[in-house]
């Protein structure tokens, strides 16, 4: 096995290289700029989504400075470009796992096991907004958003429902939860303890991401300082006691649905990601011991090779900055992530098409490298998903796992000259992205000066002036239109759900034991006040069966709520 | 039934919104109205807030504001954000970064459009700013654009004027138009947390040395944090001692009068023009003599001349 | 001259933090020669309402993604007429099914825009439907 610091380069040599381009220009005069004459190019630009122009043809030329024994490599070996393991899903597909969450635990616990008895291989949690934001079902500002996207959770008892009757010792459970991200975690935990299941047998994973919040999803609770605290909180706490479990889910997939470039989406997140580790490692925690359990979640978005380029270049580049910061196992090096194709993507006319979006959008993330996937439901741009929709949305993975032939091989597109170009391209302007955060005092700052929400606000009203003005096809919306109105089912939730939770708030807050629960909130807040890790704290007050909203307020009460720098 | 006037001197909400928009839209519906609400001006302390885009000053205004009701005061506030010259449209972005105020029935907000306005700051301003006193607030502060003319005419509404500067914002004292550092009345430094901070107060100080070298009374510096809250009870302290020094020097009396006086160029420019271009008589005759200038018959002196004694007829 | 502008009041009502699609709209109504106020996440309607009659505005557009709409919507629709703004007009915009969208007209939301409308057909909406 070579090693990278020989000096054996894998790259033409500089006769080679002038010789292609002499013959590469021969080619463009005497061929395709005679073609194009007479027959000119359907478009002036060809352009991606992160507007950057792409040439009419990539040869050996475009990546002549790369080295691939140094800068491509090899699957499961720094700097992990072409794959974090050596046998990626020939050894083992992708976790097949779908969002989903609706109305009351009784609901959605029916569809986890629908989905589970279709073939997804991994649970995955949406919660309603009330709940996002750290609130109960009887809130006054939960007032008409109950179960509307998402399933309600107020208390470790409604874990309990949603999950009854699903082996989670056996099967994996991500969680889409930033704000109260340590409590809801702590009644995940809760539910298992109260199984007999030990915090070390369960695997999942919890968002966690609270930047990413700020700049894009929106759905904080506390300010920046002691949101990261609890982040690292739950780091600490995961490493000691929860070692299967994924304590971030550092996410692009907001990011890139408020309207960003897939290029700031890769710059953005992996930004975070490095902001994620700073704060650890200030609290003093070793990089190899937390490194490992951070994960991240991808967009899968129109442009199917500039987004495989992108999952590419995402694993190298932080493989580099985990090296750079002193990582030096290799678990902490590799980049795993989730992908879900893109909700923004979706249109509400033709819903049937949007199928046809998904699998290309899954086929890309498979190309990149997912070590999980969510396809979207054809009917997401109208409602949460129909069974049906559901179901064809899975089948759409199990078509490109077992029938497509891509996992025979690992990393296709290696090698290929426009891939390996565009990887490169997307790594070095994600790192033109980092100089300008820097400039501006680092993430936080940026954050609070609206950098990102003003690039972001840019991009998407960018995007949506080039559909407007036509610059840009979008099927069904403003081309290739179909006047019929819309006809395929829409899931209906059950009306009494609602009622049925309050129902059963009420009764919880009375039969359980008030003065243990008073007891814990009341150590939580001076946790809180003070500086202990505070997770041991939540996990006394979920036991106690106190609510989701009693806990949070505890902390609303410490630490305060965010409020955003308007930007508009 | 009350006349729109009535309403809106007993603070009714609705009114005064009303009674806005036909002011800013030139409407005359609005002059009648204007005429019968002045008797109830004059009580308001008029404040003005200008500095650069970024000094933080709507977050120093909700502060200002939240105080300012605790001491049992009603406050307008006026928040001017730019009309773009190429639609005519604007984005007002103020209000949303006065949320903590949204539900106080003591306070009216009121975002408006420079509306391209020669002169920067909306020649209806005036006429809120009366409004907004005649429905019976104490306080009526008006933030100005941060770029352009505006910042150096607000002087002429405001009885007191606040110049927000911040640390470290590329030489914000520099690039600040020439002439606004002039017209502070009060010197705020926000964001003084941030490094440079003792740069930009020996800045302003020596400024202050220069221009108040022979005058009664030296503008004060005040240092605050406006979204940590710091430094916002000190400030009003100063807009209080402002507000007395003016009444007690006379001064406050002077500076109303060359309010009004630039109140009524601006009433008498808007007539004018008002007379000119909407009259059915004047439109083709405007169209004629400008073909005129164009093909050089007449030059554009003299055309005026010919409107103007018109008119005057 | 009469110089009249329309006045847009475009707000988040709930707890639904998606506001790519207000600001996009915001832009574009500015770019069509609007003034445009936009409130910001988390209103409720009372916030709304008191925005509304502050500015007087002559439409309030309400964008919603987290299913809230029959709900939220009507709330807002109904507190206004209660505070006489029956002449506002009222348009709503977000993930609203198709079979909600007669409801909520019958309950004063005179159109709804869903995801793919172009800008252009809710600036015209307001030109040709704004009270004058």
């Amino acid at each position: 096995m070579l090693k990278q610091e020989e000096d054996v380069n894998i790259k033409m040599d500089d006769q080679e290289i002038k010789k292609i381009k002499n013959v590469i220009k021969e080619w463009q005069e005497n061929n395709y700029n005679k073609l194009i004459k007479n027959h000119p190019e359907r478009k002036e630009k060809f352009e991606n989504l992160s507007s950057n122009e792409i040439k009419n043809l990539y040869t050996p030329d475009d990546i002549s400075d790369i080295d691939y024994l140094k800068d491509i490599g090899f699957p499961g070996q720094y700097p992990f470009l072409r794959g974090i393991h050596a046998t990626m899903h020939r050894g083992r597909l992708w976790t097949m796992r779908q969002f989903a969450g609706f109305g009351s635990a009784e609901e959605t616990n029916q569809r986890y096991k629908y989905l589970l008895d279709h073939g997804e291989t991994g649970l995955s949690v949406a919660f309603d907004y009330p709940t996002l934001y750290g609130h109960d079902t009887d809130h006054p500002l939960a007032r008409g958003e109950f179960g509307k996207c998402g399933v309600a959770i107020s208390s470790l008892k409604d874990m309990e429902i949603l999950f009854d009757g699903i082996p989670v010792d056996k099967v994996t459970t991500s969680m889409t939860i930033n704000g109260p991200a340590a409590v809801v975690w702590g009644f995940y935990i809760g539910m298992a303890e109260n199984r007999g299941i030990s915090k070390k047998q369960i695997g999942g994973t919890i968002q966690n991401d609270i930047l990413k919040e700020y700049i894009a999803q929106k759905s904080w609770i506390f300010p920046p300082e002691p949101s990261m605290r609890l982040i690292v909180d739950t780091f600490e706490y995961g490493s000691k006691y929860v070692p299967r479990w994924n304590t971030i889910s550092i996410s692009g997939y907001h990011i890139r649905e408020a309207g960003s470039t897939a290029i700031q989406e890769l710059a953005f997140t992996l930004g975070d990601g490095v902001e994620y580790v700073k704060w650890a490692m200030k609290r003093g925690l070793k990089i190899d011991e937390f490194a490992p359990r951070l994960s991240f979640f991808f967009n899968a978005h129109n442009d199917f090779f500039e987004e495989i380029a992108k999952y590419r270049a995402a694993r190298r580049i932080w493989a580099k900055e985990m090296k750079k910061m002193g990582a030096k196992k290799d678990r902490s090096m590799l980049m795993r992530f989730h992908t879900q194709t893109a909700g923004c993507s979706l249109t509400a006319q033709q819903p049937e098409i949007n199928i046809v979006r998904v699998a290309l959008q899954g086929l890309a993330a498979v190309l990149g490298g997912t070590q999980s996937l969510h396809t979207n439901s054809m009917d997401e741009a109208l409602a949460l998903p129909s069974e049906k929709a559901v179901r064809i949305a899975l089948r759409t993975q199990q078509i490109i796992a077992e029938e497509s032939g891509v996992t025979n091989t690992v990393d296709p597109l290696g090698g290929s000259y426009y891939i390996e170009w565009l990887t490169d391209k997307m790594e070095e302007e994600t790192y033109r992205y980092w100089d300008r955060v820097e400039k501006l005092g680092g993430v936080i700052s940026a954050i609070e000066k609206g950098f990102y929400q003003r690039e972001i606000a840019h991009a998407s009203y960018k995007y949506q002036k080039e559909i407007d003005d036509k610059k840009r096809i979008f099927v069904g919306v403003n081309e290739y239109k179909l006047d019929e109105p819309v006809d395929i089912p829409i899931l209906k939730m059950d009306e009494k759900g609602e009622e049925r939770q309050i129902k059963r708030l009420k009764k919880l807050r009375k039969e359980r034991n008030n003065q243990n629960v008073d007891k814990y909130l009341e150590k939580l807040r001076k946790a809180a006040e003070g500086d202990e890790n505070m997770m041991p704290f939540i996990m006394n007050c979920v036991h106690s069966y106190a609510t989701l909203s009693e806990i949070c307020q505890v902390l609303r009460d410490v630490f305060g709520e965010y409020e955003e720098p308007a930007i508009y | 039934m009350k006349d729109l006037a009535e309403k809106v001197h007993n603070g009714d909400p609705r009114a005064i919104a009303r009674m806005i928009t036909l002011s800013e839209n030139n409407d005359p519906k609005a002059f009648d109205a204007m005429k019968k609400i002045h008797p109830h001006t004059g009580k308001a302390h008029i404040i003005g807030v200008t500095g650069v885009m970024g000094s933080g000053k709507s977050t120093l205004i909700c502060e200002l504001t939240r105080i300012f009701r605790r001491q049992g005061k009603t406050v307008g506030i006026i928040a001017i954000d730019p009309t773009s010259p190429f639609s005519g449209g604007a984005l007002l972005g103020d209000r949303v970064r006065m949320m903590e105020l949204a539900m106080d029935e003591g306070v009216f907000i009121r975002s408006m459009g420079t509306r391209g306005m020669l002169g920067g700051l909306t020649s209806a301003v005036y006429d809120v700013v009366e409004i907004l006193d005649a429905s019976g607030k104490d306080i009526v502060i008006v933030e100005t654009v941060g770029v352009g003319q505006a910042e150096v005419d607000i002087i002429k509404i405001a009885d007191t004027t606040l110049v927000v500067v911040v640390p470290g914002l590329g030489d914000s004292i520099q690039t600040l138009k020439a002439g606004v550092m002039e017209i502070a009345d009060i010197y705020v430094v926000n964001k003084s947390d941030r490094s440079g901070v003792n740069q930009a107060v020996a800045e302003i100080e020596s400024l202050v040395d220069i221009t108040c070298a022979d005058k009664d009374r030296k503008i004060p510096i005040i240092q605050t944090i406006a979204n940590q809250k710091k430094g916002i009870s000190e400030l009003i302290e100063e807009i209080k001692l402002h507000k007395k020094y003016l009444t007690e020097s006379n001064i406050f009396e002077s500076q109303r009068r060359m309010r009004y006086q630039a109140e009524l160029v601006e009433i008498i420019q808007k007539r004018l023009m008002n007379l000119i271009f909407d009259e059915e008589r004047f439109k083709e005759k405007i169209d004629d003599l400008i073909d005129k200038i164009n093909s050089k018959e007449i030059d554009p002196y003299t055309a005026a001349d010919e409107i103007l004694n018109s008119v005057i007829k | 001259m009469i110089d009249k502008k329309i006045r847009v009041l475009v707000a988040k009502p709930g707890l639904d933090g998606h506001d790519r699609g207000a600001k996009v709209v915001a832009r574009a109504l500015r770019d069509s020669g609007m003034e445009v106020i936009y409130t910001g996440l988390h209103q409720t309607a009372d916030m709304i309402v008191e925005a509304a009659i502050q500015e007087d505005v002559d439409v309030v557009g309400l964008s919603l993604l987290s299913g809230a709409h029959m709900t939220l919507f009507v709330d807002v629709a109904k507190l206004l007429k209660n505070k006489g703004l029956e002449d506002v007009l009222v348009i709503g915009g977000g993930i609203i099914p198709e079979e909600d969208i007669p409801k909520l007209k019958k309950e004063g939301i005179s159109a709804v825009f869903g995801p793919g409308t172009p800008c252009e057909q809710i600036v015209d909406f307001i030109n040709k439907n704004v009270k004058k």
